[in-house]
């Protein structure tokens, strides 16, 4: 491990490099997007938003040398992420406008929580890392070295996670599905690949009380066409119309 | 590079996530906040893996990781909230109180808009405030078929 220590460093506090000032730029733009994410009151904003900041992220992995971490992170949340994220407000029929209660009644209690981790948390990370410098002479992170590292090294894992994302698709299938007894859901019951138990039940109702019509009608005619409308429900249903007005015809 | 910078913006962005999860009340926007505890994560992990010149790249590895169980439960949690959307007619997450215990009654309040018809015909089953939205969903479909 290439450690470096504070007095053969050729870096110092008050002397930042081009790659420092960039990435403290970049930061405190990732910073601001994130804080705007999280207290805005437009929930699609809250959204685009998030973008800015993922996306700034990405600049960081790129100014951190590590190139093929940068583009899966613009391709996964930039790309997919985030657009599922707005699928699911449009789908929750999230407000378009400002919302008041983007905000539950807990917000001092979070508020307080966040500064305080946030004080204890850069006190010791500031305390522990002062005197350490990454060297970014050599790219760490490109395309061929996390590859060849990826599929020699931790490919075990990655067929693991390979399996994870499978269940995580068939579960959000399953339960993304429409409720078989939801009301309203009628039309969507013909695509489930089950035949629900209810369906057949509410189909032959309007059947047995046609039948119970054309049996009404007592005539021979009237039984034939009714045994003869088995086949489609909507051919029996015009069929024993036929029946009543030749009936009342009679 | 000092490596107090990608940490310190790391604890930040950390810190603004965990407001952002107790702070919101709409269930999509506690999911952007985990992503950004999430995020904050992953930059740790690439700061130190660049750092310590890991011969197994064990930190971007596993930010590859983390990314893709990111994904996952991203997809997963959204098909959580839009179920109980479809449910309870909110995806706010204070409004989801049947699994908490009130001194005074034992009922749910809250859902009682909710499983009008389940209430109706099974009272004793729908006043249980311990029954989750599907449990409930069934109830009710039994109840109606």
């Amino acid at each position: 491990m290439n450690l470096h220590v504070a007095a053969d460093a050729p870096q110092g506090f008050l002397s930042p490099t081009g790659v420092e000032i960039a990435f403290v730029l970049v930061g405190l733009v990732t910073l601001g997007a994130a804080i705007i994410t999280v207290t805005t009151r437009q929930l699609v904003h809250a959204a685009l938003w998030l973008v800015v900041a993922l996306g700034g992220l990405a600049v960081e992995y790129l100014l951190l040398t590590a190139e093929f971490i940068a583009w899966v992170q613009v391709l996964i949340y930039v790309g997919s992420v985030v657009v599922l994220l707005l699928f699911g407000l449009m789908l929750t029929r999230a407000p378009i406008g400002r919302s008041p209660d983007a905000d539950s009644g807990n917000r001092p209690a979070a508020l307080a929580v966040a500064l305080a981790a946030a004080a204890a948390l850069v006190w010791v990370v500031v305390d522990a890392f002062r005197t350490q410098w990454i060297k970014l002479d050599k790219p760490q992170g490109t395309t061929d070295v996390t590859g060849s590292v990826l599929f020699r090294h931790w490919v075990l894992p990655f067929e693991a996670l390979s399996v994870l994302l499978l269940a995580a698709l068939v579960g959000a299938i399953v339960l993304s599905r429409k409720s078989k007894d939801e009301p309203g859901g009628n039309g969507r019951q013909n695509r489930n690949g089950r035949p629900t138990p209810k369906a057949p039940r509410a189909q032959s109702d309007p059947k047995a009380q046609s039948a119970q019509t054309s049996q009404s009608g007592q005539t021979s005619q009237s039984g034939q066409t009714s045994q003869s409308g088995q086949t489609s429900q909507s051919g029996q249903t015009s069929q024993s119309d036929q029946a009543d007005q030749t009936e009342r015809t009679r | 590079m000092h490596l107090a910078y990608p940490a310190v913006l790391a604890v930040l962005l950390f810190c603004v996530g965990l407001y952002g999860v107790l702070a919101r009340r709409n269930a999509i926007l506690v999911l952007m906040s985990v992503e950004l505890m999430l995020n904050a994560v992953n930059l740790n992990l690439v700061a130190f893996d660049v750092w310590l010149r890991d011969a197994l790249h064990s930190g971007q590895a596993l930010t590859l990781f983390t990314i893709a169980i990111a994904a996952a439960e991203i997809g997963i949690g959204l098909a959580i909230v839009l179920a109980v959307y479809r449910n309870r007619g909110t995806s706010a997450v204070d409004d989801l109180r049947d699994t908490a215990e009130l001194p005074d009654d034992g009922g749910d309040g809250d859902d009682d808009g909710d499983s009008e018809g389940a209430a109706a015909e099974e009272p004793d089953e729908a006043d249980e405030p311990g029954v989750s939205a599907p449990a409930k969903a069934s109830q009710k479909a039994e109840a109606t078929a």
